[in-house]
């Protein structure tokens, strides 16, 4: 399966010209530009790890580039996303999340069942198979 | 008569009928105070009414006045308590009508309650005999009125953060058809249209609970077609459950059902009233349910442009009152609303600050202070083929909703929903690349439906369909092109 969290996860993988061009937007907003990585990919995970801190400030896209290259070498079979963090008022929230890297197989998703005794109510429980292992070992073929 | 009535002083010294002009309702020098409300009226007098005494009866009728001078009046500093009629000029090229500028002290509604404002300025005096019609076109709140209101639940970028979902129109679908459906066969339409690819799906406004699909039993399937679509696609899903009942325990049994089945969304029709949605946004609050609002009913008093309340005066008692998301109109779909009055409304729900905009129909400043920002709904009668026409109109915090642009896709529901959420995507993607997609957007999509069977399909059936007709409600002034 292919998770489709992030804006453009029903498009073909972005390339880096197009990954390029979308912090340029990111930046030109005025916005922070972060890189996350993780192998919990769970819709209920909000806080995939910091790869550093976000980058405030920026002026040219090729700094932001760097590290999510410098991230995707050191973590080529996990989930990379970049974020735009929008600090003023009313929003101080994320105004840009998209999936910039994921691995080779995504195993998908275990909905799990649990019938009450009152026979009606579903009790669900979402697992990425994944985690069934250990963080740090999983998606190694 | 030798005798005073009620003192020796103004109107109180005869008993009897007086113009409402000197009653003390038209004050042309009144500087209104920032706690002051102002509304803007429309007003069509009667023929022969002057247009200030119509004005001034105005005020009169959604404050203090009745129809004969009362002794009563002078146990209480009355001057508080008067609206005050304060400007009236003439409507642009309608010679029938005038706009009433009115002032109401803060001390005259109870805090945090739209059924006394409403009470108050939309009371009684829509049924003034000296008035033709009338219609509250505008309204500002002062920020100590809105101060007693806690507004949305969470407000837009909290409904981000709670969905994991930036930087793009959230995509909705109505369940069709609206009436008729079992339950099991409804969480069917709920499963395919998230699975492929909707952010949310939603009851219609009137499918409560009728012997055909009681509520329960639908609550009970969509949330299994919500959680089945988790696991197809690893994102957070919902369904609108309508909790619209004949009576608040009703309501209220609904909504804790909602929640403890796992939903993250209900919603209600604005048919339920002012009170009953006050008290389910709170119970909203306190549950950190998302609340959405199906404006069941407005048209009936919105539409016509010489009588009723203007919507853009609903979308603000609405952002008081404190709801999630709100239909607020499509501007190209089935459904009345003028392009621009629409964008308007948009306005009204999302700014932190609206300035006057008379080609939105924005008459009135409004600071909106810290009251969060209300999620708008664009549904009805659109289609992947407008994506670049509704992302140029209403940017990226709105849930735009394809009923039957979903549903009636030839190669079914799933390829509706993928096509729509593929259009969005490269429509998104190219804008955030400097495109200009109101004149590239066709050429976009048509790419974009190279690597997309389920939008070639979408834009093959409804490449010809538009809704072109004659808004009844529109701006008074129109757009100057500047060169």
């Amino acid at each position: 399966m292919r998770i489709t969290q992030g804006t453009f996860s029903y498009l073909p993988d972005l390339t880096n010209e197009e990954i390029r061009l979308q912090i340029e937007y990111i930046i030109k907003n005025g916005w922070a530009v972060s890189v996350e990585y993780t192998d919990d990919p769970s819709p209920y995970n909000t806080y995939w790890n910091m790869w550093g801190l976000p980058m405030f400030d920026l002026t040219d896209p090729a700094a932001a580039m760097f590290e999510f290259h410098k991230c995707r070498e050191a973590f080529p079979n996990h989930y990379l996303r970049i974020n735009g963090f929008d600090p003023s008022p009313m929003w101080q929230a994320q105004r840009v999340s998209f999936i910039v890297h994921r691995p080779p197989e995504e195993p998908g998703f275990r909905l799990h069942r649990a019938v009450y005794s009152d026979g009606r109510r579903i009790h669900y429980t979402l697992e990425p198979y994944v985690t069934q292992r250990p963080s740090g070992d999983r998606y190694q073929q | 008569m030798s005798k005073s009535y009620a003192g020796s002083k103004g109107r109180y010294a005869k008993a009897g009928v007086q113009e409402y002009r000197d009653m003390g309702y038209w004050q042309p020098d009144y500087k209104p105070k920032d706690t002051d409300t102002l509304a803007l009226f429309r007003i069509t007098p009667q023929p022969g009414i002057d247009p200030v005494e119509a004005a001034a009866a105005v005020a009169g009728e959604s404050s203090t006045a009745t129809w004969t001078v009362v002794w009563t009046d002078r146990l209480t500093t009355l001057e508080r308590y008067q609206a005050k009629a304060y400007k009236v000029e003439p409507v642009p090229g309608n010679p029938e009508q005038y706009f009433a500028y009115i002032a109401y002290d803060l001390a005259l509604f109870e805090e945090g309650s739209i059924a006394n404002m409403t009470s108050s300025i939309i009371g009684n005096v829509f049924g003034f005999k000296a008035l033709k019609a009338l219609r509250l076109e505008d309204l500002r709140v002062p920020a100590a009125y809105l101060k007693s209101f806690l507004g949305a639940p969470h407000g837009i970028p909290v409904e981000r953060d709670m969905l994991g979902k930036y930087g793009r129109p959230l995509l909705g679908a109505t369940v069709k058809p609206k009436l008729g459906l079992s339950g099991r066969n409804y969480g069917r339409v709920v499963y395919e249209g998230l699975a492929g690819g909707l952010d949310f799906t939603k009851d219609d406004e009137n499918i409560n609970s009728q012997a055909f699909m009681r509520w329960r039993d639908r609550f009970l399937f969509a949330q299994e077609a919500v959680m089945k679509a988790e696991e197809m696609t690893g994102e957070r899903k919902g369904h609108y459950m309508n909790v619209t009942a004949a009576d608040m325990e009703a309501v209220y049994e609904r909504a804790e059902f909602a929640r403890e089945i796992g939903s993250i969304i209900i919603m209600a029709d604005l048919t339920m009233g002012y009170t009953a949605l006050q008290s389910l946004s709170k119970w909203c609050h306190k549950n950190g349910m998302i609340l959405h609002l199906h404006r069941a009913g407005h048209a009936t008093f919105t539409r016509q442009k010489n009588h009723g309340v203007s919507f853009r005066v609903i979308a603000k008692w609405m952002r008081m009152l404190g709801v999630d998301h709100i239909h607020a109109g499509t501007a190209v779909g089935k459904l009345e609303g003028d392009p621009n009055l629409v964008q308007g409304y948009y306005d009204i729900l999302r700014q932190q600050h609206n300035y006057p905009n008379p080609v939105r129909g924005i008459f009135l400043e409004q600071d909106w202070g810290y009251l969060p920002a209300v999620m708008p709904v664009a549904s009805g009668g659109i289609h992947a083929g407008q994506m670049h026409q509704l992302l140029t109109l209403f940017g990226d915090d709105v849930v735009l909703q394809f009923g039957g642009g979903t549903i009636g896709h030839p190669m079914g529901i799933q390829a509706g929903a993928t096509a729509n959420r593929v259009a969005l995507e490269a429509m998104v993607k190219a804008r955030n690349e400097g495109r200009d997609i109101m004149s590239e957007g066709p050429e976009i999509l048509k790419k974009a439906a190279a690597y997309s069977p389920a939008l070639a399909a979408a834009l093959e059936t409804w490449k010809d369909v538009a809704f072109d007709f004659t808004s009844t409600d529109t701006p008074d002034a129109l757009p100057t092109p500047t060169a």
